[in-house]
């Protein structure tokens, strides 16, 4: 904003004239406009910053200080059950991802290519807005009417069918800005659907495809209703732990899972916004 | 397709043909129609915690509106780096796993917890507040979870306003905050109900705040949902509960994106 006013002030436009005089009023913004949002980062983050803080206590009563340690942190590479659902949630979250990835991938391409009303996308993104409850339940009735026992497997397909409709959702707004033409001129050179798809398609899809995927995978991490309706309770996801956890009673080691996962969080979020700017730039 | 339609249709249309049947005596469903479920809605019991659940909803929308419409409103000011980043800012406690944040407020509410230890500290009361367990405290929880859903969209729509427009009203004598009134508050309203929906939604069918915040006092829908089918063990009863909040859903998505057409071609219109 600033540049502008130094670069548009000297017009003899009568209209541009009374800019100056207007302009360092709105450019004289009060600072108070930044206390609310102060506000809302102390509301959002003092939480997160207890449960950090309280990660280095060395008492095990939770609401007491008494002093710095580190003992949490080798006591939750001990604690089998988190531990245990943690590698639950890798596996779904793993599983999850390759599903949604190329379903999604050949869902967004088959509704631009083939279909012409908004019926079928409603249809394929639907899962991504309906609330989680009644997908959960849904899946849970479903399961029990075919007689197919709950599973890591289950929570799998579970997971895969909301995070296609994300990986459909953005595969679908990448493939709007995609040039139609280099598709067209692939099939006019010879070259079979198949061999378009792969070759020309599938390469100025990847950005989209790895933003999907990724966004499959940490939401399918986190994802706590679905996996709450459709995991059998030997096989527990992490999240599902930690709700028992909260639930019975809470042990200081969830103090330091969350620290660690609040990092992995903060590291990822960095990355796919450098992974954006990136793709973005080069496009 | 095939995936979704097996995983998503099917189950779907399986809950809306359960809610036509019986409950058999030991869980399950019995296939005998009935409209029995639907009818149970209607009881004292069942509209109270609908009423409830859409009350607090109502109440987190509109407290995530008054402090999330600041907050965008002064990101949107920002310069173009700062703007990342306070967005960034906003976003990442969404990322770190909900029942974690969920907990995080059970350290701060506890009777034990922080906020007494800081209030007996300052010596604003000797005796702890109960401020766990209650409905006051679902509140404070579930904006918590959901104010950046309600921040994005604000923030969208402001930053998209053209910002021409304020000049022009600053400029035909309009004070700051009359231009503000007149030109910026009308032209963000559709960001503000997506926001509101993004919000409403999710808080209406949380059923994990209620229980590990409420204490399992308030009842929201979602916590009945979860019941009739892990304890009760009353499936059709559950997916019709289920339904009826979808229900509800749809209509208010419906309603939110009739207004917004109405806004946006408005004048269009004259």
């Amino acid at each position: 904003m600033a540049d502008r006013i130094t670069t548009e002030a000297p017009t003899t436009e009568a209209i541009r004239r009374a800019e100056p005089t207007a302009r360092p009023r709105l450019a004289r913004k009060p600072r108070g406009i930044l206390v609310p949002l102060w506000l809302g980062y102390v509301f959002l983050y003092l939480p997160i910053l207890i449960v950090v803080v309280m990660s280095f206590n060395d008492s095990s009563n939770l609401f007491v200080w008494r002093g710095f340690s580190l003992r949490w942190y080798p006591e939750l590479f001990a604690n089998e059950a988190l531990m245990q659902g943690l590698v639950n949630t890798l596996i779904v979250a793993t599983g999850a991802t390759a599903i949604a990835t190329v379903l999604g991938t050949l869902l967004a391409y088959g509704i631009q290519h083939y279909t012409r009303g908004g019926l079928i996308r409603a249809f394929a993104i639907a899962p991504a807005i309906m609330p989680d409850l009644l997908l959960g339940i849904g899946l849970l009735t479903f399961f029990s009417l075919i007689t197919f026992t709950v599973g890591l497997h289950s929570v799998i397909i579970a997971h895969g069918v909301f995070a296609t409709a994300f990986v459909t959702a953005i595969v679908l707004a990448r493939m709007a800005n995609l040039d139609p033409s280099l598709e067209e001129a692939s099939r006019d050179l010879g070259a079979g659907p198949v061999r378009t798809f792969v070759r020309i398609t599938l390469p100025q899809l990847a950005p989209g495809i790895v933003a999907g995927a990724l966004l499959a995978f940490t939401l399918s991490l986190d994802e706590f209703v679905i996996a709450f309706f459709t995991s059998a309770p030997t096989q527990p996801t992490l999240p599902i732990v930690i709700y028992s956890m909260v639930r019975f009673g809470v042990t200081p080691e969830v103090n330091a899972l969350a620290s660690i996962l609040l990092l992995v969080s903060i590291v990822t979020v960095i990355a796919a916004q450098r992974l954006t700017r990136l793709t973005g730039s080069t496009r | 397709m095939l995936f979704l339609i097996v995983f998503m249709a099917v189950p779907v249309g399986l809950l809306a043909f359960y809610t036509f049947f019986k409950r058999g005596r030991f869980g399950g469903v019995v296939f005998e129609p009935t409209l029995d479920n639907w009818a149970k809605l209607f009881e004292p019991l069942y509209v109270g915690v609908i009423a409830q659940s859409i009350g607090l909803a109502l109440v987190v929308t509109l407290l995530a509106l008054l402090i999330g419409y600041p907050m965008a409103y002064a990101i949107a000011g920002l310069s173009p780096k700062w703007r990342t980043v306070a967005l960034i800012a906003v976003v990442l406690p969404f990322w770190t796993n909900f029942l974690i944040r969920t907990y995080a407020w059970i350290l701060l509410l506890n009777n034990a917890g922080w906020v007494n230890q800081w209030l007996q500290g300052l010596g604003i009361t000797d005796e702890p507040i109960s401020m766990l367990y209650t409905p006051q405290a679902i509140v404070v929880g579930l904006l918590y979870m959901y104010l950046p859903l309600m921040v994005l969209p604000l923030y969208a729509s402001l930053q998209q306003l053209d910002p021409s427009l304020r000049e022009a009203a600053t400029n035909l004598g309009a004070t700051p905050w009359r231009a503000f009134r007149t030109i910026t508050l009308p032209l963000s309203v559709p960001g503000a109900l997506t926001g509101s929906i993004f919000v409403f939604v999710p808080a209406m069918s949380n059923f994990v705040i209620p229980e590990l915040i409420g204490g399992g006092k308030t009842i929201m829908i979602g916590n009945l949902v979860r019941d009739q089918f892990f304890e009760a063990r009353d499936w059709p009863f559950g997916a019709t509960l289920a339904l009826l909040l979808t229900f509800l859903l749809v209509l208010v998505i419906v309603a939110q994106a009739a207004v917004s057409r109405r806004l946006t071609e408005g004048p269009r219109r004259g």
